[in-house]
């Protein structure tokens, strides 16, 4: 399968890209690892105009310790994150979620950012930066703006990030001491996008939940916070029952889809059961 | 059309490409090594995988442009006078039945006892998670990791 004809330009700074998108009108598509984007052109169910390639720019790549957050930048590839320190330390919940993205080839060439600004629902990134309140730089035209992960997600293969804007660096809170996290994520074959996965964050103080984080992949159009399940486990004890019970209400505000891999009524029965065991886990129980 | 500078198995390879070209047909047309092979041709099966810069990576899935300035090793660039441990142990333990993932699978494999020269059963399977092979069952191409392990602590070789 042969992409159809585009134009390619490879920049080394933020403006260059901006400048570059914004002379190759709607069409001209930011790449930096591809991994997400060369199916598509492969198959053709993407023709952009003209690939602006940001993989080189030097802002872009890497983990920087603000203190009390981490910031990384939007072409850091999958690799790099889940080996990175500050990652492991401080975010290791995206550590362990990126260690289950697709496979070490494309972990070695797929980009941080890429997969976010992708915008697909069965992605594993996107509910963890949600999880975690995350909020992304994002530079265009008019200057940079930062936006929250809540509101990054917008629909299908839909972000914030507009035509002639280039997702520049994503900065996610230190938990800090006393939380535990875990990404628990369902598929039925070796490369298999998940069916429903479920990123967990909860703090445990004297054998108690005292606040929680969830989560879920590909239980909507967007990634989507089970916050009826964190209300619920705020104040239970870190016990398997208690725990169990808390999370049957985790496709409250789901829109899960039936296809191929699933209908709707198992991927609900998922989310209980995957929310349940990744905060099981989660909290050392 | 741009021009790409592409370090092939140790040799420059000079070529004014499209933009579109895939690595992988320009490491078969373009610098002639036919040893990687397209298989799927949707980034799922592995066995177009080389090495970027020593890292694997499937070639089907990268523009050749993409790859300007960097240094890819093919199936063909493993062996010297002899040949690499890898391809050594996939021999030893018939790692393999038609071949046909066979330059994938031990361009991962070189890849994966990089960085981890003693891995498990388990750690092995996953990290040939990116290379499919629908003859052996994987038995003997686990086998031949673990072999090729083995002859890459040195001395049993």
């Amino acid at each position: 399968m042969i992409p159809s004809t585009f134009d390619y330009v490879r920049v080394n700074s933020v403006d260059a890209a901006v400048a570059a998108l914004r002379a190759g009108g709607e069409d001209a598509k930011v790449i930096t690892g591809g991994q997400s984007l060369l199916p598509l052109l492969r198959m053709r169910l993407a023709a952009p105009s003209i690939l602006v390639d940001c993989s080189d720019i030097d802002e872009m790549q890497g983990v920087t310790d603000n203190g009390d957050s981490v910031t990384i930048g939007a072409a850091t590839t999958h690799w790099a994150v889940m080996h990175n320190d500050l990652v492991k330390a401080h975010v290791p919940l995206l550590a362990k979620a990126t260690a289950t993205v697709a496979d070490p080839q494309i972990r070695h060439r797929g980009t941080f950012g890429g997969a976010l600004a992708h915008g697909d629902s069965a992605g594993d990134l996107p509910s963890v930066v949600l999880a975690l309140d995350a909020s992304m730089v994002i530079a265009g035209p008019d200057g940079r703006r930062t936006v929250s992960a809540k509101d990054f997600f917008v629909d299908y293969f839909t972000t914030a990030v507009g035509a002639d804007e280039v997702l520049v660096s994503i900065t996610i809170p230190k938990l800090g001491a006393g939380w535990g996290t875990h990404y628990e994520k369902f598929n039925r074959t070796a490369q298999g996008w998940a069916i429903v996965g479920v990123a967990a964050a909860v703090k445990v103080e004297g054998g108690k939940i005292v606040d929680a984080r969830i989560g879920l992949t590909n239980c909507a159009p967007v990634p989507v916070r089970a916050s009826s399940v964190e209300a619920a486990l705020t104040g239970t004890s870190a016990s398997a029952a208690e725990i169990d019970a808390a999370c049957a209400s985790a496709a409250a505000g789901t829109h899960a889809t039936t296809d191929l891999g699933a209908d709707k009524e198992y991927r609900e029965h998922l989310m209980r059961v995957l929310t349940s065991r990744a905060v099981a886990v989660a909290a050392g129980v | 059309m741009p021009e790409v500078r592409i370090t092939v198995d140790g040799d420059l390879v000079t070529d004014e490409v499209e933009a579109r070209l895939l690595l992988v047909h320009f490491l078969r047309s373009n610098a002639n090594k036919l040893g990687t092979v397209v298989g799927c041709d949707t980034s799922s099966c592995g066995a177009c995988t080389v090495l970027l810069n020593g890292r694997s990576v499937k070639s089907c899935s990268i523009l050749a442009v993409q790859a300007d300035g960097n240094s890819v090793t093919t199936i063909q660039g493993l062996a010297g006078e002899e040949w690499h441990p890898v391809q050594e142990a996939f021999k030893e333990c018939h790692g393999l039945q038609c071949g046909y993932c066979t330059p994938g699978m031990v361009m991962s494999t070189v890849d994966l006892l990089s960085e981890n020269p003693n891995p498990t059963e388990e750690e092995i399977r996953d990290g040939l998670h990116g290379n499919l092979c629908r003859c052996t069952g994987y038995h003997n191409i686990v086998k031949s990791v673990q072999h090729a392990a083995e002859l890459m602590k040195g001395g049993s070789k």
